[in-house]
């Protein structure tokens, strides 16, 4: 190379080339391709219309399924037990040791009648008819309500019968009647279970863009690639937006492949026995597509962030791991406590997406100036987070591997 | 040409370069020599811009690192102490990255890259993925890396680190090739028989700063040990660090 050829050098596409790269070398790992296209985005709808399906199908076939309850004594109160019967229990032959049998779940409620209840009800005694039940399993509660009510709506009605039959009405005994009115129907029920969907979203794109962010910064310094990277005649902030954009394409991939899974198998959903409209379709997908849009990015600039603080691969992954239960908080938060949203909610990042898919999922969709405060909140918080990572590569210790 | 002068860098307290000035000609190979420790990684990291120095001033082909950092990089090619390779691109994928990182348009890079897998006798291994690659496959691959865009000045930091006879020897060709087609090249290395055979000139740094720089005669003469080896432990002043 006496004389050296000048060469034309464009370097507008250091960008691309830089994005292009960690596309194609990320398609070949599987870890980074299970997790983004398999396990991140199909694990979330599976499981949660499985969970959906098993505790709404409780819900309902508790309330009017023939139940099964042991009772010990049934011979000594033939009348209490055809009360029951009409109320749809079906007496079972009682376990040798109740208290266990409803601690090892075999049966949600026992009734035990004592073997003087004949005599005493005769004789116009109060008579015991002994519940045994576990009120911490929570699965046994309806059980245990309908059984009890029924015990005691007969007792009161035998009750009323004594009365009259002294003369008496029976309005005396019961100078107060409590009147309940629950207004939970169903479907604000089933509201409460869906208030976790936002998060299911934000994990799968959480994941989707995991990997490749360890990769791209803690994974290439261990790798000891940084530095001869950096020795490329390209501004660092040019390789960090190429990056980015890599991390971006994936977790955008991840969440459309949840979406799409989410209208699939929401048609497994029942949610028409709880009368309630779901909808889960492209008009669904396409909001929470153009809401979440700020999130991707914000995500992976903190992504990129935090993994640019670790030392190691391994390291990066348990400060990543972490960093994925914040984006939860908003989704616990309104789950747990119900609170009424007010304008200036809709702008801080992930609990405005949250709100928002709330009520896109309720059917009650969006107001425009929803809309819009969501994405420009987010959208700021993202520009800040990547501004602060572009910052931070352009530190010196940055592409020191040793 | 690299011109060095005055670098100071400290970390922390450690000052780890204290005063390093030198310079590497065109069609010359230049050793930058001493022990473990000495400084050189750190005072290549600062000329191919990687570090800033807290003081002093590198000039490559007359441009200053500290005024347009990009220019200089262009005019490097760069084999750091770190010399990982992107495990699941192949060889040809990995020199092609750089190259148009580079800015080099295809047909260009193309040629660059074809020429440099067959001068590094690399053809069995063009298509393969560098994951599982020997350590002389990878830093063939590095140096390949490096070399793309033609550039006029070569720094290599500790090249033969880690290979076998064989490969040394091939290296050693190779960087003479280079000097002969007029570029500057750069080399830092903790082995005195390799820098005695190969360099038109000889940086000694110890602990931070240049104790010699002579060419290989010179030293013998300066230090009256006719034994290079002896002439090196007199210059360092001790032992430490030092590989035959």
């Amino acid at each position: 190379m006496n004389t050296p050829p000048k060469i034309a050098v464009r370097r507008s596409r250091a960008f691309l080339t830089v994005f292009l790269k960690e596309v194609r070398e990320n398609l070949r790992d599987r870890r980074t391709m299970i997790s983004a296209f398999l396990t991140g985005p199909l694990l979330g709808p599976i499981l949660f219309v499985m969970l959906l399906n098993v505790s709404l199908g409780r819900e309902l076939d508790k309330a009017d399924r023939p139940l099964p309850v042991p009772v010990i004594g049934a011979q000594y109160a033939p009348n209490l037990i055809a009360a029951l019967k009409a109320g749809g229990v079906v007496p079972d032959a009682a376990p040798a040791d109740p208290e266990k049998a409803v601690r090892k779940q075999d049966a949600d409620v026992v009734l035990r009648i004592a073997p003087n209840y004949g005599k005493a009800w005769r004789e116009g005694q109060p008579v015991q008819v002994e519940m045994i039940f576990d009120s911490s399993q929570r699965d046994a509660n309806t059980s245990v309500e309908r059984v009890s009510q029924l015990v005691e709506s007969y007792a009161r009605q035998q009750g009323a019968m004594r009365l009259v039959a002294r003369g008496l009405s029976p309005s005396t005994a019961w100078p107060l009647v409590v009147a309940r009115r629950d207004q939970a129907t169903p479907q604000s029920r089933a509201v409460l279970m869906f208030a976790m969907l936002p998060y299911f979203f934000i994990i799968t794109i959480f994941m989707g863009g995991m990997y490749l962010a360890i990769d791209l910064t803690a994974g290439e310094r261990e790798r000891q690639s940084l530095e001869p990277l950096f020795a490329n005649p390209v501004a660092r902030w040019k390789i960090f937006l190429g990056k980015l954009a890599a991390i971006c394409v994936f977790s955008t991939a991840s969440l459309l492949i949840t979406l799409v899974a989410f209208a699939v198998v929401g048609q497994f959903i029942p949610a028409e026995k709880i009368g309630m409209e779901l909808d889960l379709g492209v008009h669904f997908a396409a909001y929470v597509l153009l809401l979440m849009l700020p999130i991707l990015l914000l995500l992976a600039a903190l992504q990129s962030l935090v993994a640019a603080f670790a030392k190691s691969y391994r390291e990066a992954q348990t400060y990543l791991s972490l960093l994925m239960l914040v984006p939860a908080i908003p989704s616990l938060v309104l789950a747990i406590l119900p609170i009424k949203a007010e304008p200036w909610m809709y702008a801080v990042p992930l609990l405005g997406q949250n709100l928002g898919i709330m009520q896109l999922l309720r059917g009650d969709g969006m107001e425009p100036m929803q809309v819009v405060s969501c994405l420009a909140g987010s959208l700021l918080a993202a520009l800040l987070a990547v501004l602060v990572t572009m910052q931070l590569y352009r530190s010196e210790r940055l592409a020191i591997s040793t | 040409m690299i011109e060095v002068r005055d670098l100071h860098k400290a970390f922390g307290v450690v000052k780890a370069v204290d005063g390093v000035s030198f310079m590497a000609r065109d069609g010359e190979i230049t050793g930058l020599l001493g022990p473990n420790g000495a400084g050189k990684t750190t005072t290549l990291r600062m000329l191919y811009t990687l570090m800033t120095p807290d003081r002093g001033q590198v000039l490559v082909d007359g441009i200053d690192a500290g005024v347009d950092a990009l220019a200089v990089r262009r005019q490097l090619g760069v084999l750091p102490d770190a010399r990982g390779l992107y495990k699941r691109l192949t060889a040809r994928e990995n020199i092609d990255y750089f190259g148009r990182l580079h800015g080099l348009p295809e047909d260009i890079l193309k040629a660059r890259r074809e020429a440099l897998i067959q001068s590094l006798e690399m053809g069995d291994i063009g298509d393969r993925r560098t994951e599982g690659f020997s350590q002389g496959q990878r830093v063939k691959t590095a140096i390949a890396r490096a070399l793309v865009h033609d550039p006029r000045n070569v720094i290599l930091d500790e090249p033969t680190n880690g290979l076998d006879v064989m490969a040394t020897r091939a290296l050693r060709q190779f960087m003479q090739r280079l000097r002969e087609e007029g570029r500057c090249v750069l080399f830092s290395s903790h082995i005195m028989q390799e820098v005695a055979a190969l360099c038109d000139r000889i940086v000694v740094i110890a602990h931070g700063r240049v104790v010699a720089d002579e060419s290989p005669d010179a030293l013998r003469e300066q230090t009256g040990e006719a034994n290079l080896e002896d002439a090196f432990v007199k210059i360092i002043g001790s032992e430490e660090g030092l590989a035959a």
